[in-house]
């Protein structure tokens, strides 16, 4: 890549006047870095997987109010998490917050394990437990 | 109180952190010279992990490596601590802080407040150099950024025991010791060896035959995944290439650098000539991430789109093998 073709694509990056670094040859084929404040392919990429989040939350949210799944699931996708990550977050077996996502198991869980959830999620037991109050 | 410490921005941060420490040390060594000699550069399909739902590949040496392999082939000695307990973690950093000494910490992205909200994903393999101390607030040298910044002691504990993959465990590290001078020589061509031996190992999931894996993947993604999953695939191996971080074309430009500076100081032309020849082979990568965001953009591509850019990984993947041959041979 040459330095005058380091692109300057309109990015999510604009936005936060915020340039990232790319290497490039200059005339004279010696290697140089320059700001770079976005490239178009790139771009399509990142916000296809924020849409794909977006898809992830906005089901979950339908699966919550139909009471098929516990609002944790909700708040887990909110967060941009998978199972792994929030069972690592909390401390627990992974399976033991796969059970928590049964609304049945949901409605009883300890105020103790309900706090902890909230703190990951930084929101308020209530919040917690009723998702159109988040937000 | 502010220790005197000059931020570069680099293109990876890692390397962006060992160089600007190793700056702050009166050592001049540059961005890409860190990570030729560390072997950075790589090519690995991650089989049965999910990322982001979608399937791992890496273009770069594991988080820490390239620090540590820096390190062990210049000779100078670094001292890295892990914490269980944030306090320890916190104290541990005001301490140095007060001796006048910048330190690396390795945190996690998903709560860096500085950082644009598209880029905050659970990717706990960031790094950043803290060299100061004001009130509440931390000064904060991160070498993807442009200036620096300051986190308040909350975010920066938040950061500094992220959970997950990779977790941080409030990882801190700094250089102890260096040699009189640095015998970059010998470094260099440790470093390469290494990288054409990861480049050309006969593992179907690393280097050239890694590449030629990931590329049939790609033919079978349409018929076995669906469109919609095939792209979200595609744009996945497209993000990991040109994310932050990779100054371009899955770090090859980064390579190339290294290999042009490697030539002046080795006094050795081919590699310079090598570099040209590796600048061309990052083209190729981007016009790869190109085509194959036209087959995402649509999202409703042909079979045949998936089988073009998978071709075009193929071709890269026999320049790779070619190349880094010739690389070998040369040193």
């Amino acid at each position: 890549m040459k330095k005058s073709e380091i692109p300057q694509d309109k990015g999510s990056l604009k936005s936060a006047n915020f340039k990232e670094l790319c290497y490039a040859v200059n005339e004279n084929g010696e290697y140089t870095t320059a700001g770079s404040s976005g490239w178009t392919p790139k771009t399509i990429a990142l916000n296809n997987a924020l849409q794909e989040i977006n898809e992830r939350i906005e089901k979950a949210k339908i699966r919550v109010l139909n009471n098929q799944t516990s609002p944790i699931e909700y708040y887990m996708e909110l967060h941009k998490m998978d199972i792994t990550i929030l069972a690592s977050y909390v401390g627990l077996w992974k399976w033991r917050v796969k059970r928590h996502f049964k609304p049945k198991v949901f409605h009883k869980l300890s105020q103790k394990i309900l706090q902890k959830y909230a703190d990951i999620f930084e929101i308020t037991v209530d919040q917690l437990k009723h998702i159109e109050h988040g937000n | 109180m502010e220790i005197n410490f000059t931020h570069h921005q680099s293109a990876h941060c890692e390397n962006g952190v060992v160089s600007n420490l190793m700056k702050h040390n009166g050592f001049n060594v540059s961005e890409p010279m860190v990570f030729g000699i560390g072997s950075g550069l790589l090519f690995c399909y991650i089989p049965f992990l999910m990322v982001n739902h979608a399937p791992a590949l890496t273009y770069r040496a594991m988080p820490g490596f390239i620090f540590k392999r820096f390190a062990k082939r210049v000779g100078i000695k670094i001292k890295r601590e892990k914490f269980k307990n944030p306090q320890n973690a916190k104290a541990r950093l005001d301490e140095n802080l007060n001796k006048n000494n910048p330190v690396g910490l390795q945190v996690g992205v998903y709560n860096l407040v500085y950082f644009p909200d598209e880029y905050r994903f659970h990717f706990n393999a960031h790094n950043l150099v803290v060299y100061g101390k004001k009130e509440d607030s931390y000064l904060i040298s991160d070498p993807v950024m442009e200036t620096v910044t300051t986190l308040t002691a909350k975010e920066l504990e938040k950061v500094r025991f992220a959970k997950g993959a990779f977790a941080p465990k409030g990882h801190m590290y700094y250089p102890i010791d260096f040699p009189k001078e640095l015998a970059l020589e010998k470094a260099i061509v440790k470093g390469i060896k290494q990288t054409c031996r990861e480049m050309l190992a006969p593992v179907p999931i690393v280097g050239v035959k890694g590449i030629r894996t990931v590329a049939k993947l790609i033919r079978k993604w349409p018929k076995k995944k669906g469109t919609k999953v095939a792209n979200h695939y595609l744009g996945q191996v497209v993000r990991m290439q040109e994310e932050i971080g990779t100054g371009g074309g899955g770090f090859r430009y980064i390579y190339a650098a290294f290999l042009q500076e490697a030539g002046k100081v080795l006094k050795n032309d081919t590699l310079i000539e090598l570099s040209i020849e590796m600048t061309a082979i990052g083209d190729s990568w981007r016009d790869f991430a190109l085509d194959a965001s036209r087959i995402y953009k649509n999202r409703s591509a042909k079979d045949d789109a998936y089988n073009d850019v998978a071709s075009q990984l193929d071709d890269i993947a026999n320049r790779e093998e070619v190349f880094f041959k010739k690389l070998k041979k040369a040193i």
